[in-house]
């Protein structure tokens, strides 16, 4: 298509320019070999019983049944755990995300950015790479950081082994979780509340609005919805993602199960005992709650035309 | 006191505000605390680390760490500088391609009329909500089927498209106004043209978001090196610092790993600082509606 036969060619009245599926191609191939097709895929293999060395098997849906009727493991602890941890971390992170900006937003330029960056910080370098560290502070012997400290301070009298313990794993699993959840929907909020209009407070004030605490409920959340939901979502996915952090610390599957989370579970059937079928079932059940919980957060937040 | 409203960003200090420092203060510490102490670790000497009651920060600093880090790689067969390498090059790899696919797609979904389009742009809004390691062995198997198993492939392709990058960006382009780029079509420009002239220059703070995103994946992702890539030196540096830690907990091993952690943690952060007004900036778009 030459250009200078249509020198008014413009781009709002250009419908169906093909020109378009030059430029998604690239991003939508891999996004359809390395997303889709790998969805797709655990869909259909969550259907069969697979090795992963001989070809998979039709079952129906066995494994299904499995997981819902007969998979101790997944319903006496798995899923507690995840709700307990996703409610702590992806609601208690989320809600404090908000207050920390909104707190955040009420000071001076140099303060918040500061202050922001070192909350944000945790988040870059996910669990993963914090292995290390979680390890020297809950070290099980009295050389560990908060055992000694809490010795000091005659809290306890001999060390606690953390990391082995089924009554600390999921709270500190949960700590560290909550302790790297400032991530980019708390940056989404920062500007969403930046970029609020700020007449709209003068107005309030005048209107009646008496605190701090109305002016937030009346005047910012309705302005930062969108940004709100980019963090709901965000804190959803992370929430329901981060599975790693009890893996790196204590292995898998976690003492006593006290720490594991679907995400391990997943890992535990797929890469330990090669139930590759099974393994895929409780992915898409991971795949369908994250799902649900987004759209309860999108029918919740988004705006009513 | 009438109550005045308006005090979001505010412009100077007021002492309200002390109030609120002091409220954040412990918590900004809390956070804070365990990088100081892993940063603080990673200089102390063998019998500081040791020592006991254990010390919270370093007394006499010393490079012994990092220095053990590189000999110990030595005798492990696989040199440090190996992992390093490969850290670097499948970083560089990732970031150049993921913000080269993720711009061009912006631009299209943005500003380029097809059909299709629509379908793809709430594909990908679904997609934002994709939990990774659910697919971990469907990923696997497509891997192997594509033969990249113990290649950089395995490591680059499968993050290079990032959802909530592509979404980021293309709120960005939104931005861009119709009539700057119709006024380039006017003049002759194809869609390449604006793609590079126009949009790309207009984009740069949702770009340095976008790369940051990216490089945060990149550079801690450990699932690769550990599902996908069999060959030693292959694998990259956050592999290589895990293994440091899990075979070789001993208060020595301690002192190298968390000198490790520090190499994989310094360049996330300086490179959030310098482009952290960039990120603001999109972040500001990033509302879903």
């Amino acid at each position: 298509m030459s250009k200078e036969k249509k020198p008014k060619n413009k781009i709002a009245k250009r419908e169906n320019n093909k020109h378009g599926y030059m430029f998604v191609a690239p991003y939508a191939i891999v996004f359809a070999v390395f997303i889709l097709i790998p969805v797709v895929l655990a869909v259909v293999l969550s259907f069969t019983n697979f090795n992963a060395i001989e070809w998979p098997s039709w079952v129906g849906f066995l494994n299904y049944i499995t997981l819902l009727t007969s998979d101790e493991v997944f319903m006496q602890h798995v899923l507690p755990n995840t709700v307990v941890y996703a409610v702590a971390v992806g609601v208690g992170g989320y809600v404090l995300s908000f207050i920390l900006a909104w707190a955040l937003c009420n000071l001076t330029r140099i303060p918040r950015t500061i202050f922001a960056l070192i909350l944000y910080s945790p988040s870059m370098t996910t669990g993963v790479a914090m292995t290390v560290l979680w390890k020297v502070i809950f070290s099980g012997d009295q050389t560990g950081l908060l055992n000694s400290w809490l010795m000091n301070l005659g809290i306890i009298n001999e060390p606690i082994i953390w990391l082995v313990s089924e009554k600390y794993l999921l709270p500190i699993v949960i700590v560290i979780g909550l302790w790297s959840s400032m991530g980019i929907g708390f940056l989404s909020m920062i500007a969403g509340i930046l970029n609020s209009d700020e007449s709209l407070y003068e107005a309030a004030a005048i209107d009646g609005v008496k605190n701090r605490f109305q002016e937030m409920i009346y005047i910012t959340i309705p302005q930062m919805k969108p940004q709100m939901l980019f963090a709901a979502v965000m804190a959803i996915v992370g929430a329901f993602q981060n599975g790693l952090i009890s893996t790196l610390l204590t292995g898998n599957p976690s003492p006593g199960y006290a720490a594991q989370l679907i995400v391990n579970h997943i890992e535990d059937y797929g890469f330990i005992r090669y139930e590759m079928g099974y393994a895929a079932a409780v992915s898409v059940v991971l795949l369908l709650i994250v799902q649900i919980f987004s759209k309860a957060a999108n029918s919740l937040l988004t705006e009513k035309e | 006191m009438a109550y005045k409203g308006k005090r979001i960003n505010p412009q100077k200090f007021e002492r309200g505000q002390i109030k609120i420092i002091l409220i954040l203060l412990p918590l900004v510490i809390f956070m804070a605390m365990p990088l100081v102490f892993i940063a603080n670790h990673a200089f102390k000497p063998m019998e500081e680390l040791f020592a006991f009651p254990p010390t919270f920060f370093v007394r006499n600093a010393t490079l012994e760490n990092f220095t053990k880090l590189i000999k110990f790689s030595r005798t492990s067969g696989t040199p440090l500088s190996r992992y390093v390498f490969n850290s670097v090059i499948v970083t560089v790899l990732t970031v150049g391609l993921s913000l080269l696919f993720t711009t061009l797609t912006a631009f299209a979904l943005s500003k380029i009329k097809f059909k299709g389009r629509n379908l793809m742009m709430q594909i990908n809004q679904l997609a934002i909500m994709f939990v990774a390691t659910a697919v971990l062995i469907p990923r696997y198997l497509v891997i192997c089927k594509a033969g990249m198993i113990d290649t950089v492939w395995a490591h680059v392709l499968p993050l290079v498209a990032m959802p909530v990058a592509l979404f980021l960006v293309k709120q960005f382009v939104d931005q861009v106004p119709d009539s700057l780029i119709e006024a380039a079509y006017m003049d002759g420009a194809t869609d390449f043209q604006v793609y590079r002239k126009v949009i790309i220059p207009m984009i740069r703070p949702a770009i340095a978001t976008a790369a940051i995103l990216v490089f945060q994946q990149v550079w801690t992702n450990m699932e690769t090196s550990n599902y996908y890539i069999n060959d030693d030196s292959m694998k990259t540096l956050t592999f290589y610092m895990n293994s440091l830690v899990n075979v070789n907990n001993t208060v020595a091993g301690q002192g190298m790993a968390a000198a490790a952690t520090l190499i994989m943690f310094v360049p996330n952060l300086i490179l959030f600082i310098i482009l952290q007004n960039s990120v603001m900036n999109t972040m500001a778009n990033s509302g879903i509606k």
